[in-house]
């Protein structure tokens, strides 16, 4: 068994990742303007929606750099410096 | 179909760890226990509380301390050449590495503190984590390995790695069925990735492999132990404590979610570097891969895991902040030190490259 059976039945599931881009699990195809099939080298992919990767379509973590920020519902990081404190 | 395997694979995964040089005398307690030199641990548990009572500047970076916990984590994956498989749970040697972990352990919680993280849905994890990674101000090593490193510092560098990630993945697998339900899922979403995703020559492990034979090095598994500071040792050793620990299983999640949150930008740096330098794709494929796989196994890691994993439980909520802030820590003290010695024109590895 691999797991591949429950993608017949279930529909493929996006989701939007915060000031990132989209993962997409489920058995899609991605195809160029071209018409020519984009190989997927994973199950699970994450689709650039910044529009800064250097990998398109493919998200290859540039949002992190680029100041993308996306509407979704923010939580509340905590106030102040949410980091940690090591000493050096 | 029979695949014909090059020696260097066939040597690779099923090889055991040859015996590292002991670096003082628990080490070398240890390793005349373990290969039968002498039968009483009385020894060894005599070079362990001297050696705790002694004071030392940082466990962290204690070269006998490091390697004894490198053999006595390795029992517990490949083995150690010529050393008998029993060792894994025999009560002194777990003895003496309770003794080696507890002050490991307390100099981490000393040096790396965190707010423990009020909000606890995924999200707000995730978020907290995601900050925690990008305001960390350690010395970047892939800004520099892009810019400036040359061929030897590739090879350094990958010797230093090479003690991690010829068993890359594997410290975290022990957390799998230490979690439930969502958080578990995505670890082994993640590890699928990690490990080939059904394909033996995708692992990034054998990735990391062909890179290091590009460079012309040698990827026999632990072969450059005896090479490397006990800062380098010292990220392995702490991950595999955090991997071993039920008790840990929170920093083991948001040692991985830190992990995996630094590792696309930089390795795309690092890919650069060697591309600079003129090497080919048998050597970058493990870096390019790394740039679109950790893209999406951050994503996962923070929200999935460790999100969902103090959703699930917050008291959990402390320590995956903590074991993220450790990794970017560790990562950070052993860059200082190999960047300090390659700025002073110095090899940061203890022995040269033949
Ligand atoms: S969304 Fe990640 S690079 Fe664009
Ligand atoms: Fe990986
Ligand atoms: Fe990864």
């Amino acid at each position: 068994m691999t797991g591949r059976d429950d993608e017949r039945v279930r529909p493929v599931r996006i989701t939007p990742c915060p000031d990132g881009p989209l993962l997409v699990r489920g058995p899609v195809e991605v195809v160029g303007a071209d018409g020519v099939p984009v190989p997927a080298r994973r199950r699970t992919v994450a689709l650039c929606r910044c529009g800064g990767t250097a990998a398109p379509p493919w998200c290859d973590g540039t949002h992190k750099v680029n100041g993308f920020r996306t509407a979704d519902p923010e939580p509340e990081v905590q106030a102040g410096r949410p980091g940690a404190t090591v000493e050096r | 179909m029979t695949v014909q395997l090059s020696p260097a694979h066939v040597a690779g995964p099923q090889s055991s760890m040859p015996l590292p040089t002991p670096r003082g005398p628990v080490g070398e307690a240890l390793l005349r226990l373990l290969t039968g030199a002498v039968t009483d641990p009385a020894a060894l548990h005599d070079a362990v509380a001297a050696t705790l009572a002694a004071p030392a500047g940082s466990w962290l970076e204690h070269d006998d301390v490091q390697v004894a916990l490198t053999c006595m984590y390795e029992l517990h994956y490949r083995g150690l050449d010529g050393v008998d498989d029993d060792w894994e749970w025999q009560p002194d040697v777990l003895a003496a590495r309770a003794a080696l972990e507890r002050v490991v352990e307390s100099e981490l919680r000393e040096r790396v503190t965190v707010a423990v993280p009020q909000e606890t849905s995924a999200a707000a994890v995730a978020a907290a984590l995601f900050a925690l990674a990008s305001s960390d101000d350690g010395p970047s090593m892939s800004r520099w390995i892009a810019r400036r490193a040359q061929r030897e510092h590739l090879a350094e560098l990958l010797v230093h790695r090479s003690v991690y990630q010829l068993k890359e993945a594997d410290p975290h697998t022990w957390a799998v069925p230490r979690l439930g339900g969502a958080p578990k899922v995505a670890l082994v979403e993640i590890q699928s990735d990690e490990y080939g995703a059904g394909d033996p020559e995708r692992q990034h492990a054998a990735l990391f492999a062909q890179a290091m034979r590009g460079l012309g090095l040698d990827d026999t598994y632990g072969r450059y132990v005896d090479h490397v500071p006990a800062i380098t040792l010292a990220h392995p050793n702490v991950m595999s404590m955090f991997g071993l620990h039920r008790r840990l299983r929170g920093a083991i999640a948001g040692h991985l979610a830190a992990f995996e949150m630094t590792s696309s930008v930089p390795n795309r740096l690092y890919g650069n570097g060697m591309r600079r330098v003129g090497l080919g794709a048998d050597v970058t494929e493990y870096f390019d891969e790394h740039v679109e796989a950790d893209a999406v196994h951050e994503q996962i890691a923070g929200r999935d895991l460790a999100g969902r994993l103090v959703e699930q439980d917050p008291t959990l909520g402390a320590d995956v902040v903590w074991g993220a802030a450790a990794c970017l820590a560790l990562d950070g003290w052993w860059a200082g030190h190999v960047l300090g010695c390659w700025e002073a024109d110095a090899s940061s590895l203890r022995l040269a490259l033949t």
